[in-house]
């Protein structure tokens, strides 16, 4: 592994550490979405549904374009760096966690939705009738039977948040250390024909990518089995 | 009597089916020459030259009757997926030393090489009175200066030797942020993410507005942009029109319109 850039590896750090901030973030934040959106009878649920699912459809560089203009100087982001004396929230290794919260959601909100709509009313019921409260019966009776909802949940959000492109494309601005992740580092090792360095670090994307893929398909058995 | 007649009309009648005929055939011949002779030819356009480009393929479909199809993107990007075997006929490239490895290469036709347009590097602002000349980087009382990256687009080369010349570039390092090609980092400038960037004279000189400081030749190297036909297009009589055109008095005008220098013409 000679004559690599020293620096090929920070690029996978970062990336790492963006999606595992992303994802806890996603399961303190998304976890009381998932269970509103379950138990909810209003009718405008399935609207908010509908603007969690969102990003699944939407290109990211739909979402990118709207974040670099929410979060420049004009925008309520720069209102929000002003705090702090900044200007802007994009070029921000913040910037992208903000971003990649909003592009993963759906990855993290919809399998726990799902845990939780395959729980029904019964369980919590029962629990009720033996006198506990709502949120000891949240944590004692949905949470464990969700179980396999949040790891997929985990999982795909993370995985989604490695795989970012587009959006950190464009609000990044490439920084190293800070906003240039995996996939801007293959870019520009392809950009530039260093392939073997874009080689090494697709490649690898590649067998997480499996392996990933591989995980889901094992929990989803393992769900199977417990719901059968 | 009536047979002498009736045979007549019917003669006449097939005269006006055949003149019918032959009146189709030659539309349709007509149609279908015309139609071989407007050809069409796929061109890879360095994203700086976006707006001069598409002004240039306009003229050259009213003047031809041929059609250039542009794709806009970073030369590196480019030069990458003409290696790839990309449809691309002609690539108008932001630098000279890829179009010249294409035509070292069995990819792109010897001698057909050529410089288009010699780019202008700016610094700019949206707002007025940011940038006023190279004290704005002395002085550097902004967070962020976008820049296009360096190792792939040319502009970005031009702004690194810029801030050498200065010997501005350690001190100004941390607060670059870099686009993929110049339409990002001109997008940073204009968001207002970035107060001021490095950008490509073409993009902002109808800009009336923002401030701006033309970076003098002497700090950086001229940014000669070179075209050059690919073998994909050799046969293609779109293809060396475009080339042709590209050279003309017509497009040159365009050329200088959006800031570059026209290039010499052999």
């Amino acid at each position: 592994m000679h004559n690599l850039p020293p620096d090929i590896w920070q690029p996978v750090w970062l990336t790492i550490e963006l999606a595992a901030i992303t994802t806890i973030i996603l399961l303190i934040v998304g976890t009381p979405i998932a269970w509103w959106l379950s138990r909810s009878r209003a009718a405008w649920k399935e609207g908010v549904a509908a603007v969690v699912a969102m990003p699944l459809v939407l290109p990211p560089t739909v979402l990118g374009f709207y974040l670099l203009v929410l979060m420049g100087p004009d925008g309520p982001g720069g209102a929000l760096a002003s705090l702090w004396g900044g200007r802007t929230l994009a070029f921000t290794f913040g910037g992208l966690v903000f971003g990649s919260v909003i592009y993963s959601m759906p990855f993290v909100v919809q399998p726990i939705r799902n845990a939780f709509d395959a729980i029904g009313d019964r369980p919590l019921e029962v629990a009720a009738t033996l006198r506990a409260s709502p949120l000891k019966a949240f944590w004692t009776v949905a949470v464990p039977l969700a179980r396999p909802g949040f790891l997929a949940g985990a999982v795909l959000g993370f995985a989604h948040t490695v795989g970012e492109f587009g959006i950190v494309l464009m609000i990044g601005g490439n920084i190293p250390g800070s906003t240039k992740v995996l996939s801007v580092a293959i870019y520009d090792y392809v950009e530039t024909s260093q392939w073997r360095e874009a080689n090494i670090l697709a490649g690898g994307m590649a067998a997480f990518a499996f392996v990933v893929i591989l995980t889901m398909m094992m929990l989803e058995k393992r769900t199977a089995r417990i719901r059968g | 009597m009536t047979d002498e007649s009736s045979s007549s009309t019917l003669r006449r009648h097939a005269l006006k089916h055949v003149l019918k005929l032959a009146l189709f055939g030659a539309v349709a011949v007509g149609l279908s020459a015309g139609q071989a002779f407007a050809a069409s030819t796929n061109v890879a356009v360095a994203a700086n030259f976006t707006e001069a480009a598409k002004e240039i393929a306009a003229a050259f479909q009213k003047k031809t009757g041929h059609e250039a199809v542009l794709s806009f993107g970073s030369s590196g990007q480019f030069f990458t997926q003409i290696n790839q075997d990309a449809p691309f006929q002609v690539f108008l490239s932001a630098d000279s030393a890829r179009p010249q490895k294409l035509e070292e290469s069995p990819l792109g036709v010897k001698g057909s090489r050529f410089t288009y347009a010699v780019g202008k590097l700016v610094l700019w602002s949206k707002s007025p009175g940011v940038v006023k000349g190279e004290e704005t980087l002395k002085e550097a009382k902004f967070a962020k200066l976008s820049i296009c990256n360096p190792t792939a687009a040319p502009y970005g080369a031009a702004a690194v030797e810029t801030m050498q010349a200065l010997k501005l570039d350690a001190e100004l390092k941390p607060k670059l942020v870099e686009g993929a090609n110049i339409t990002q980092a001109y997008q940073f400038v204009q968001t207002g993410n970035a107060e001021v960037g490095f950008v490509a004279l073409s993009q902002v000189i109808n800009d009336k507005d923002g401030s701006r400081w033309m970076v003098p030749q002497t700090l950086y190297k001229p940014i000669t942009q070179d075209a050059v036909l690919l073998k994909k297009g050799e046969a293609n009589v779109a293809a060396k029109a475009f080339i042709d055109f590209l050279k003309g008095p017509e497009a040159r005008a365009i050329i200088e319109k959006y800031g570059y220098e026209p290039g010499k013409v052999s």
